[in-house]
This record gives structure tokens, C-alpha cells and sequence, in this order.
């Protein structure tokens, strides 16, 4: 399946969004939270904490590899470069290939873009690499 | 390298303290090894599950039966609201003294977990934690900094279930580079040098509040060009007209500006002449990250409203 790409995920983030997933992961930091707060803190906005992202790019790999692989796949590792900040109003871009397919492992490589409406902001949010079992 | 800027902390530095002090810090504390399993307060249970599902619009079916989603195993130790990790811990303890050598700001680079299995409902993790590296000082797009990388290894019981390891950058933030600075963080916009608008310009200012990107075109020989003036260079007559660009084009160069400061404008800022298809060539900022750009990429135009008065055009990258 190397070469295979994913098909493209848009994820709109919301301020319920970065609220809801910090909430979901257990992640109180105020800058998940507290707009005031965070940019007390010098953030232009609240924005998505890092455990969310592992989650979204696993929501994202799992979505396709249930369909193409099996209900049975198994997420063997996930591992996360960070980048630009998603900010609510931002949308998350998420992009996919398989990059390996060897011994019933595959490797995504995953690339989640910030698309911005400020004119300085955007770029990738996160590139990860994730192995999944056949 | 832009900021996911987890946990900014506000302690001021008591003194400068040395590179030296740092790195035999950061010895002892690595001489510390994996901290003692801390258990998570709750066992793994369908609600919390359900919430994460909820937020994350995960669909996987077996998480709705039973079995966590994988990258839950860092939720059921977190210390939640009210909650810490403990003195000891060693990535609080790296944090507190980079804070004390002034490298105040924080933000995660890297994040790299291992599942050895999925958790089920009804058992309990615990969580070690050791420091792995500090590694510095490094210069940064963001500042000078330190590079502090944890590992922590959960388990049930004496399984090992799931690993991370995580990075962070403890940095100096620069001086903000921009002037006008509001407290809400980033420029004060209205600082922006604005441009001298006349009789042989004001055509094109108008179209960009229009969203129409237009050049200047000789009445009397067709000839278009840019930017604006009075006479055309071909035929040297003076009867102006316009027409509207489709606004793409190629990039034929482009620079990445970092210093003098610019009023209003948060530095770095990328700057693209552009090969419009018309045929003219035009200069204008380009959004987004300047690492994924490339002389020939096609872009597109776009508009960034100052104000009422001032749009700006702005290239994006055509995808």
C-alpha cells in the first residue's frame, strides 16, 4: 500500500473545539481554556492542546484504516512534530500517505496545516508519523 | 518554529545562572532515574471514554464497547484541576530551573507515544516519569533555549502498556520584534505604513478594497504595467486606463524579511515578486510558512483589510 494517500480531512476549529478536547483529555491548562488568560500569556487566542492533536491525527488514520484495512487495525505508535498553534476561526487540514508497508506494519506519515485567516499566521500544525497494525 | 505554548510560566529569574549550573542540574536530576509509579486516580471507565469520543468525533466502534482509544493512556494520569504531579517529578523540576536561568516560555515540540496494547474498562494505570536530556543552549526561531525531553512509561501493575517521550523547548523569548505592540499580544495594525495614494495610484487602492487586483494599462498602445505611474514607458503617452488581473501568477523571488522592524507588522514577514500571467510583475507579503515555498510555485491573490480604508493584496500559495 506505500504511496497509498489518505483522503483529506478540513476540521473547522471551533472555540468548543479546543475547549471540549482539553476537557476530554483532562488537560486544565487556562491557554486550552481561557481566552483572557491566554493571551495574558502573549496567544493571540485559546488553542489546541497537544494530547488533542495525538487524538485528532488518531481519529483521522483510524477513519481511513477501518475502512481500507479492517475494524481490527491497531495503532502501534504515534509520533508528533509540533509546529504553528491552531487557533479557533483556523481550520486544521489534514493531509496523509503511506510511507511503509513492511511485515504487517504500515507507516503514515500524517501533515495537519493551519489554515489561518490572520496574514502572518498558518503553516503545519503537526507532522506525524504513525504506525499502524495490519 | 511557531508557539504551541503549553504552560507559560511567570517566574522571574533570581539571578543569571550559568550554563554550567544548568547542565549539573539537569544531572542531578536525570541521576534521579524514573520517578515512583504514580497511580491514576480513577480506573478506566466508558464515561471518560465516551467524552474523549464526543470531542474528538472518534468513530472507532470498539471504543464504545470497552476498550480506550490508545493515546487516552496519558488522560488517566493527568492531575486534572485541582490536581499536581508532585514535587519530585522531574519535568516540573527541569521547568523550575530553566525558569530560574531566565528561560521563562515554554512550548512542546515533540510527542512520540508507543502502545504496547489497548486499555480496557475497569483497569488502573500508573505512571513513572525520568528525565531523558537537556540539551542546549540551541538558538531558535523563538529564542535562546534548552531542549528538555522526558520519558514516561505506563503500566498496569508491572505491565508496561504505553510510553511517551516528550520535548519541550524552554526558551528566552525575544524581544517582540514589531513596534506598537498592543497587550493583547501581536501589532497594532493601525501603525502600518501606509501607502501614498494619488491620482496616478488611487485606481488600484480602490480595487483592493473591491478585491480586484488592477494594473495599469496604456489607453493608447495597451501596454500594461505596474506599478502606477503617469506616463507609459512604451509609447510615452499619458491616457491611463486599467484592467483587472486575474491574480495568478508564479513566484519568481522572494525574501524573508526579519529586522529592521516594520510599524504594525509582526516580523518575519515573507515578501514574493510574483510573475502575474498578464505578464507584469508584482510585489506583494505572502501568507503562511516560508520553509514550504519555492521560486515557481503558483500562487493566488488574496486580501488583507487593514482597515476601511487599506486592503492589502497578499499572495497564498495555489493548491
Amino acid at each position: 500500500m506505500k504511496g497509498t494517500v489518505l483522503p483529506a480531512w478540513e476540521l473547522p476549529v471551533t472555540p468548543t473545539l479546543v475547549v471540549s478536547t482539553a476537557i476530554a483529555t483532562r488537560d486544565y491548562q487556562d491557554v486550552h481554556h481561557d481566552r483572557d488568560l491566554a493571551q495574558s500569556h502573549g496567544s493571540k487566542d485559546i488553542f489546541v492542546n497537544i494530547l488533542s492533536t495525538t487524538g485528532l491525527v488518531q481519529k483521522y488514520v483510524g477513519d481511513w484504516a477501518r475502512t481500507v484495512i479492517g475494524p481490527e487495525f491497531v495503532v502501534r505508535s504515534c509520533a508528533l512534530r509540533l509546529g504553528a498553534p491552531a487557533h479557533p476561526y483556523d481550520t486544521l487540514s489534514f493531509s496523509g500517505e503511506v510511507t511503509d508497508d513492511s511485515d504487517g506494519m504500515l507507516t503514515i506519515d500524517v501533515v495537519g496545516r493551519v489554515v489561518s485567516t490572520g496574514p502572518t499566521n498558518g503553516g503545519d500544525h503537526v507532522t506525524a508519523k504513525v504506525e499502524v497494525r495490519r | 518554529m511557531s508557539a504551541s505554548v503549553d504552560s507559560p510560566s511567570s517566574v522571574e529569574p533570581v539571578e543569571t545562572r550559568s550554563h554550567d549550573w544548568i547542565m549539573a542540574e539537569a544531572e542531578r536530576l536525570k541521576a534521579q532515574g524514573e520517578t515512583e509509579p504514580r497511580l491514576a486516580r480513577d480506573a478506566v471507565s466508558q464515561p471518560i471514554i465516551n467524552a474523549w469520543l464526543e470531542a474528538m468525533e472518534e468513530t472507532d466502534p470498539r471504543f464504545a464497547d470497552g476498550v480506550a482509544p490508545p493515546a487516552m493512556a496519558q488522560v488517566w494520569t493527568m492531575p486534572g484541576l485541582r490536581g499536581s504531579r508532585g514535587a519530585s517529578d522531574p519535568l516540573s523540576g527541569a521547568m523550575a530551573m530553566l525558569d530560574a536561568a531566565g528561560y521563562t516560555s515554554v512550548l512542546g515540540t515533540n510527542c512520540d507515544q508507543v502502545y504496547e496494547r489497548y486499555l480496557r474498562v475497569g483497569e488502573q494505570v500508573s505512571v513513572t516519569t525520568r528525565l531523558d536530556s537537556v540539551v542546549g543552549p540551541k538558538q531558535t526561531g523563538v529564542g535562546e533555549g534548552y531542549f528538555v525531553t522526558t520519558r514516561n512509561v505506563w503500566r498496569v501493575g508491572d505491565e508496561e502498556v504505553a510510553s511517551m517521550l516528550f520535548r519541550v523547548l524552554k526558551f528566552k523569548p525575544r524581544a517582540r520584534v514589531s513596534t506598537g505592540a498592543t497587550d493583547g499580544g501581536g501589532p497594532d495594525r493601525s501603525q502600518i505604513i501606509r501607502p501614498v495614494v494619488n491620482r496616478d495610484t488611487e485606481f488600484f487602492w480602490e480595487g483592493t478594497r473591491h478585491g480586484e487586483l488592477r494594473l495599469q494599462r496604456c489607453n493608447a498602445c495597451g501596454e500594461l504595467r505596474h506599478p502606477p505611474g503617469p506616463v507609459c514607458p512604451v509609447c510615452h503617452a499619458m491616457d491611463r486606463g486599467h484592467v483587472v488581473a486575474s491574480g495568478r501568477g508564479r513566484i519568481f523571488s522572494f525574501l524573508v524579511h526579519h529586522a529592521p522592524k516594520m510599524p504594525g507588522r509582526e516580523l518575519p514577514v515573507t515578501i514574493a515578486l510574483v510573475d502575474l500571467e498578464e505578464g507584469v510583475r508584482f510585489v506583494a507579503d505572502v501568507r503562511g510558512n516560508p520553509e514550504d515555498l519555492a521560486v515557481g510555485d503558483p500562487v493566488v491573490v488574496g486580501w488583507d483589510k487593514v482597515d476601511d480604508e487599506l486592503t492589502l493584496p497578499i499572495w497564498e500559495v495555489a493548491r
